[in-house]
């Protein structure tokens, strides 16, 4: 505090003009803003410039040229993995508005009993990441050793199986299980901001129920499952563990799995540059139109609570419902987490279900003997630990500068730590490549350049939470304090800080749950000593060895469910189940 | 020498001016309002004194010390001063006594020391039975007693309150004004209180700056401020009024239709060329049945009643004078009985007719 007590004398007017005082009024507010700036052009700037700069770079010579996108898009087979990801992206939506809308209609507006249900179906696929549910999947639809279709095998004496995993209706199903919660959100909070009264108000003038709500209520929260939709999509499309695990075997090729060709042998990085620019410009073109949609006046939707809502009775439909929202649970998380529990300690999973066939072997193994799996535990808690937190201290300090409206421009601050938001996560780690991993900066298989990047991805997320913390707190609160003679940083430390304990800790969690699992990010970015459990399971699917894949997973699943449940007791229910920006 | 001096103080956000050069001066232990609409300029004002806002122009000092100018700004920490805000802002993770007491802490006094004086202050303010409360557990009034007693506690040079009173139902407004006073005059600290509501402002302020779009009308203790406004503005402002035009005919002031002889008004006024305006309030006309009822010395003019309605304490006439453009608006008392349409005799009291 004196330092700053003799700053401010500096202010008080006895002071000499000129230079001197200007430079003893450069308060540390605005040194921390040429850090902050500094801190988020190594995260976000630099690796999407250097994206940009590669892509037009011949890559012996650094001229100008434009042969990358020549042949990023010279052939057949590289366009029809473009078309394959737009195809994918729109066939999981569907699939997910099949799933989530009469799940959100109803839990939002009819009498169906038992809503929690519902919830836990959403928590569940929020749970489990995409690449633990394929797996879980393969173990029960693999085309020969999946006992869904030794089942129907053995039941009809066919010879071909009920249902192949790895095909591209197999992908879209483990897409949608996993993204149907977004659009379950998305339009469960449109439909909880029509008041009853305007479904009254048909009503009374004799329309049926069901008329009613196609009608009137379903094209009031249009513009919210469009938006859903839309998130669904760019999440279909830069998803990289479904393809990698169920495509490549397939022979279906996407742009993610295409774009992780690029890196293999031979190592076309600047290809891979130019050939990650239509994933960029769809998603920043479309979080654009989703932005639009949402913010369209005239929807009753969007213009706040609504009034009164009653619950519809829609008598024995909401068994009906019911019934789908546990099936729809039972596709995403039940069905799945069991089978690769039992999996994770079968000694082989082809043998079935029977007691010499039980065994702690895997865990064992993963555990205690696998130098490999060990440290890819360690790392990845390691990794998404530190991550998390310099996401969140970054996301603090420009929070509050920007809701204090400390500095002039403290709003670049605050676009720069949402841009990452319209970023797919597997085109910001190709950035981070090609900005830090060749030399002079060689940081490639380094825990710097994983963490680095793992930061700048979630950064939005952090900063969304830290915003509306800051902004929840009245500055009122933070001036009683400074009119009493506190500084600006006792304020922060005696009342900003306590009043911002839970919104810390959301924070936290909420960065460090999904970085724990983070794939897309990882595959480009781990090294030989950096593997992370994601990357661990990639690799291990291949080589099939899914009894062990299963042991890492339901360690990831335990450890997900504890923090998730830690955050629930911490945070309170709307823990992760607000709707996603 | 007086405590606290606003020397042409401006605030400009760009083109906008919110605060157009204020002089204000305010003595030792005096309590002084701002009042007027909002957007006016007042809250600016008040934290430009407290040291949130710098000013763009003019200064701000206190004895001989600047606290603002447009080069330099003392930090609001070390301007011995403390505040009520319109939130309270009363810090929700610390206890009531925690709360008054942190200003003593930052001003690093002994453990017992400051809660001698914490308990001292929540016995005046009659709170000493909810030292240990978290604010979550009180309720409005309570809070804003937390916060009056945290900024009394650490004796300000200068207590500044922002609009305090308008997140409380209205019974609990009238209270607090008393309190506020009480307190005021039990520790006699200086104080600026900003208010848009004028009750409040008449009960508690020894003067009242009225504000509009961000300069000064008038600064003068509340019953010069009714009865000697000085401009349209604060006439109309503080109190209901009548603003009537005039013009000076042939013998007397033509009222816009009907016309009252000269001799009625003072000298000053009576002889006054040219057209002028009066504010007339509504309580000092009288409807009276016959001229003969008049009070010796006062014009009278024939009426009739337009409009009435019944407000419980008082009727609220709407009287046109026969011949007259505009209509007079009567305060009378419940026992001044008249029908709509009723032709009756409208008194006037020069002596309350203030020419703006």
């Amino acid at each position: 505090m004196t330092d700053q007590a003799s700053d401010y004398a500096a202010e008080a007017g006895q002071q000499p003009d000129g230079w001197l005082r200007r430079f003893r009024n450069l308060e540390p507010i605005n040194l921390l803003w040429i850090l902050l700036i500094a801190i988020l052009c190594v995260l976000v700037i630099w690796p999407i410039g250097f994206l940009l700069k590669v892509s037009f770079e011949d890559p012996s010579t650094g001229a100008f040229t434009l042969q990358n996108y020549v042949e990023a898009y010279g052939r057949w087979r590289y366009l029809e993995a473009l078309i394959n990801s737009c195809l994918l992206g729109l066939c999981t939506a569907a699939l997910c508005v099949v799933f989530a809308v009469p799940m959100a209609w109803a839990v939002s507006r009819t009498n169906m009993p038992a809503k929690w249900f519902a919830w836990a179906s959403v928590l569940g696929a929020f749970i489990l990441p995409p690449y633990l549910t394929s797996i879980g999947w393969i173990l029960i639809a693999g085309p020969n050793s999946g006992w869904l279709n030794e089942g129907w095998q053995w039941l009809t004496g066919s010879e071909t199986p009920l249902f192949n995993i790895y095909s591209f209706f197999g992908m879209v199903l483990m897409i949608a299980l996993n993204a149907f919660p977004f659009i379950f959100l998305f339009t469960k909070a449109g439909l909880d901001m029509i008041s009853t009264e305007m479904e009254e108000a048909a009503a009374i003038l004799g329309s049926p129920t069901w008329y009613t709500s196609l009608k009137i209520t379903l094209p009031l929260v249009w513009p919210s499952i469009l938006g859903g939709i839309i998130i669904v999509f760019l999440e279909s499309i830069a998803l990289f563990g479904v393809p990698a695990i169920l495509g490549i075997p397939a022979r279906i090729n996407v742009v993610t799995t295409q774009l992780f060709q690029f890196f293999g042998y031979p190592f076309r990085m600047e290809v891979a540059a130019a050939y990650s620019m239509p994933l960029l410009l769809i998603t920043v073109s479309l979080i654009w139109v989703q932005r639009l949609l949402l913010n369209r006046k005239g929807f009753v939707t969007q213009t706040g609570k609504g009034g009164e809502r009653r619950e519809l009775d829609i008598g024995a439909w909401k068994w009906v419902l019911l019934a789908w929202c546990g099936f729809v649970g039972l596709l995403a998380m039940y069905l799945p987490g069991y089978t690769m529990v039992v999996a994770s300690f079968s000694e082989a999973w082809g043998k079935g279900l029977n007691a010499s066939n039980l065994t702690l072997q895997n865990y064992y193994d993963v555990l205690f003997v696998s130098k490999l799996t060990q440290e890819a535990i360690v790392n990845s808690f390691l990794f998404a630990g530190l991550a998390a937190f310099g996401a969140l201290g970054l996301a603090l300090c420009v929070a509050y500068i920007v809701t204090r409206n400390l500095i002039p421009f403290a709003s670049v601050l605050a676009f720069l730590c949402m841009a990452p938001f319209v970023i797919p996560g597997i085109v910001l780690a190709i950035g981070f490549y090609a900005a830090y991993a060749p030399p002079p900066l060689g940081l490639y298989g380094t825990a710097a350049i994983i963490v680095v990047a793992f930061m700048a991805r979630f950064l939005p997320i952090s900063y969304g939470t830290a915003a509306a913390g800051m902004r929840s707190i009245n500055p009122e609160m933070e001036e009683a304090v400074r009119v009493l003679g506190g500084g600006r940083f006792t304020a922060i430390r005696h009342v900003v800080a306590p009043l911002l304990k839970k919104t810390l800790f959301a924070g936290f969690l909420l960065v460090f749950i999904p970085a724990t699992r983070e794939l897309s990010a990882a595959i480009f970015l781990v090294g030989p000593n950096t593997r992370v459990m994601s990357v661990l399971i990639f690799d291990m699917t291949e080589e099939g060895r899914f009894e062990a894949v299963a042991a890492i997973g339901c360690i990831i699943l335990v450890t997900t469910t504890f923090f998730v449940w830690l955050g629930f007791k911490l945070v309170g229910r709307d823990f992760m189940m607000r709707t996603p920006r | 020498m007086s405590k606290l001096d606003l020397r042409g103080i401006s605030k400009h956000y760009g083109e906008a001016v919110a605060v157009d050069q204020i002089d204000l001066s305010i003595e030792e232990g005096e309590f002084v309002s701002l009042l007027g609409p909002s957007g006016c300029g007042k809250t600016t004002t008040l934290r430009m004194i407290a040291g949130f806002i710098r000013p763009t122009g003019g200064t701000i000092s206190m004895g001989d010390r600047v606290l603002s100018s447009a080069q330099t700004s003392l930090p609001p920490e070390r301007r011995d001063m403390s505040m009520i805000f319109q939130s309270y802002a009363i810090w929700p993770n610390m206890t009531v006594a925690q709360n008054v007491g942190f200003g003593l802490k930052l001003r690093k006094l002994s453990k017992p020391e400051i809660d001698r004086q914490v308990k001292d202050i929540l016995r005046i303010t009659r709170m000493d039975h909810l030292a240990d409360r978290y604010p979550a557990e009180l309720s409005g009034g309570q809070q804003q007693r937390v916060a009056l007693a945290r900024a009394i506690v650490v004796r300000p040079g200068v207590l500044l309150l922002d609009e305090p009173l308008s997140n409380l139902d209205a019974n609990l407004r009238e209270e607090m004004r008393f309190e506020i006073r009480r307190l005021h005059d039990e520790f006699g600290i200086t104080t600026v209180y900003v208010t848009h509501d004028q009750g409040e402002a008449m009960v508690a302020s020894d003067r009242i700056a009225v504000m509009n779009n961000g300069r000064i009308e008038q600064v003068d203790t509340p019953f010069d401020l009714y009865n000697h406004p000085r401009s349209r503005f604060v006439a109309g402002f503080i109190g209901r009024t009548n603003l009537v035009g005039a013009t000076r005919v042939n013998g007397g002031l033509d009222f816009g239709g009907y016309k009252v002889d000269a001799k009625y008004f003072s000298a000053e006024v009576g002889n006054r060329e040219g057209e002028m305006e009066f504010s007339v309030r509504p309580q000092l006309l009288r409807l009276i049945a016959e001229p003969s009822q008049a009070v010796q010395g006062r014009p009278v003019v024939p009426s009739v009643i337009e409009e009435r309605s019944y407000l419980g304490e008082n009727w609220d006439y709407v009287v046109r004078p026969e011949g007259a453009r505009q209509s007079l608006r009567v305060s009378a008392l419940p026992s001044d009985l008249h029908d709509v349409g009723a032709r009756v005799f409208l008194e006037f009291d020069p002596a309350g007719m203030v020419v703006l």
